[in-house]
């Protein structure tokens, strides 16, 4: 098979779950940057409880895709479902802008996100951070969203720390209320940016625990790393994105075991 | 030096503190919410809005207080029989409403611009991150980017605070009994012009002290993430060894 056909296979492609629909799907996506087109028609499908590394060099298109699936970067074009929910777009005169900010609004709220370099907010406390979202967009009672909260602490192993502010933090440990903060909204997808790039080495493995135990509960995540070893053992599938268009894909084993794509073998013996 | 005298000047000119403290924090409180929208104005990207806010800034950053004071006090004056007509005259015919008013617009052109500083000042990833969780318009500004910025401005709008304490003075010009005005007419009694304002400067200089520290004390309650972390307590076992 030529490198070229895969730029728009479905990842779930062969699987055939004909009757559920994906958790995402994303369909021929583009998006350019000026001049710059940095997605040139990227597909992918995950279906419930897939976790699927996103991988690729700096400039391939990977933190791009992932921040079209919840709209921080609007796409020129293709379409994104979320639960079968497509993502309504407009063209304006400043290139496409969404249809109708209370469905991205109310769609966001399902789909959670990790970041790099964390963001949370620096003027609330760890708790305050994680009980923000539930209470004040998702509308829940507060004393809920707060026992709530205070076991997702527990779970990612900063309860201890639940009324210091992020600044009081390592970056491992406001990695981990990140994504605390991700899980109280009761996410159907969990978007991970890089969430390990931004740590000093020693921290990492610290993040990469917890995200390994939210895989084995089943959630589905999308997951753009440079941890060749989360990407091989946790995934249950791989994506390698190269300049805009998706390279290589395939379940970790058949990935890492047989690459096809020779950038993608060059990818992996860089990042031993 | 009269100590007597400075005694008795200074019982008197307290009596024009509650008329200054009126006027500072009138104004401050009206300008204050005139500056947010000026500010919104400034940063809507609307070509429109923009330029109204930038030219309103621009004219009463760059004329003095004393001649805008003078405009609304006695310049409109001219215009009696209009503003009747309009209702409005009950209102421009009050020295301590034109004062307000004065000083309402002139702190509101400065605060827009310290209230746009820290708007700016507001990590764009911490947005990001609200607009992530599905947060956008009023909530979005209600719950992050509005108690951000107010911590970032915090410290600029303490001293403009401060500057419109003393700015008041420039309302004894229109026949307010302020400090100033109490002074001045003290003055013209007993021709001790060292002791009366050494007096009254010294009333200033103690109120804006007072109001410096209500600011610090608001910012160091609104800044725990700034400060180191509150100790963990000593085990108690550790205490024994």
């Amino acid at each position: 098979m030529s490198n070229a056909a895969f730029s728009s296979v479905s990842v779930s492609q062969g699987v055939s779950p004909v009757s559920s629909t994906p958790a995402v799907s994303v369909q021929d996506l583009r998006k350019s940057f000026g001049a710059l087109e940095v997605l040139k028609g990227v597909s992918l499908e995950a279906r419930e409880g897939d976790v699927i590394s996103i991988l690729g060099a700096s400039g391939s298109g990977k933190s791009t895709m992932l921040r079209c699936i919840n709209m921080l970067e609007v796409p020129d074009s293709g379409e994104i479902k979320i639960s079968g929910e497509a993502i309504r777009l407009k063209p304006t005169r400043r290139g496409m802008e969404p249809a109708d900010q209370s469905q991205v609004d109310r769609i966001r709220s399902r789909v959670a996100m990790v970041f790099q370099s964390f963001n949370l907010w620096s003027h609330m406390t760890i708790l305050e951070n994680v009980i923000e979202a539930p209470v004040h967009v998702q509308k829940r009672p507060k004393s809920e969203c707060i026992a709530e909260a205070e076991a997702l602490l527990e779970k990612v192993g900063i309860f201890d720390k639940r009324n210091q502010y992020p600044s009081h933090l390592s970056g491992g440990q406001q990695q981990r209320a990140a994504i605390a903060r991700a899980l109280a909204m009761r996410p159907q997808v969990m978007l991970f940016d890089e969430p390990t790039s931004a740590l000093d080495p020693e921290l990492v493995g610290e993040v990469l625990r917890v995200m390994r135990s939210l895989a084995e509960e089943g959630r589905t995540m999308l997951v753009v790393t440079h941890e060749m070893g989360f990407a091989r053992d946790v995934s249950n599938r791989v994506i390698f994105l190269h300049q805009g268009m998706v390279e290589e894909q395939g379940t970790p084993a058949e990935v890492f075991g047989a690459p096809k794509s020779e950038r993608f073998k060059q990818f992996i013996s860089s990042h031993r | 030096m009269d100590f007597a005298f400075m005694r008795d000047t200074f019982l008197q000119l307290m009596t024009g503190v509650p008329l200054t403290l009126n006027l500072a924090f009138t104004s401050v409180a009206f300008g204050a919410v005139f500056a947010m929208l000026l500010a919104l104005m400034r940063m809507s990207n609307v070509r429109v809005l923009d330029g109204i806010a930038r030219t309103y800034v621009f004219v009463f950053r760059g004329t003095p207080l004393l001649v805008q004071i003078f405009l609304i006090y006695y310049g409109l004056g001219q215009f009696r029989p209009v503003l009747q007509e309009w209702g409005l005259w009950s209102f421009f015919r009050e020295p301590y409403w034109c004062a307000v008013l004065a000083l309402t617009l002139n702190t509101a052109a400065y605060a827009s611009e310290i209230f746009r500083g820290g708007l700016q000042a507001v990590p764009h990833q911490q947005v990001e991150a609200a607009r992530a969780c599905g947060m956008s318009g009023f909530l979005l500004f209600r719950r992050i980017i509005f108690p951000i910025a107010l911590r970032q401005a915090l410290p600029a709008y303490g001293s403009e605070i401060i500057l419109m304490v003393k700015a008041t003075s420039l309302a004894s010009i229109i026949t307010m009994m302020e400090i100033t005005g109490l002074a001045a007419k003290l003055i013209s009694q007993t021709f001790r012009a060292v002791e009366v304002f050494i007096v009254a400067g010294a009333i200033y200089l103690v109120l804006n002290f007072v109001i410096t520290r209500i600011i610090m004390a608001v910012e160091w309650w609104l800044s725990p993430h700034l400060r180191r972390p509150p100790a963990i307590e000593p085990k108690l076992e550790a205490a024994h060894v």
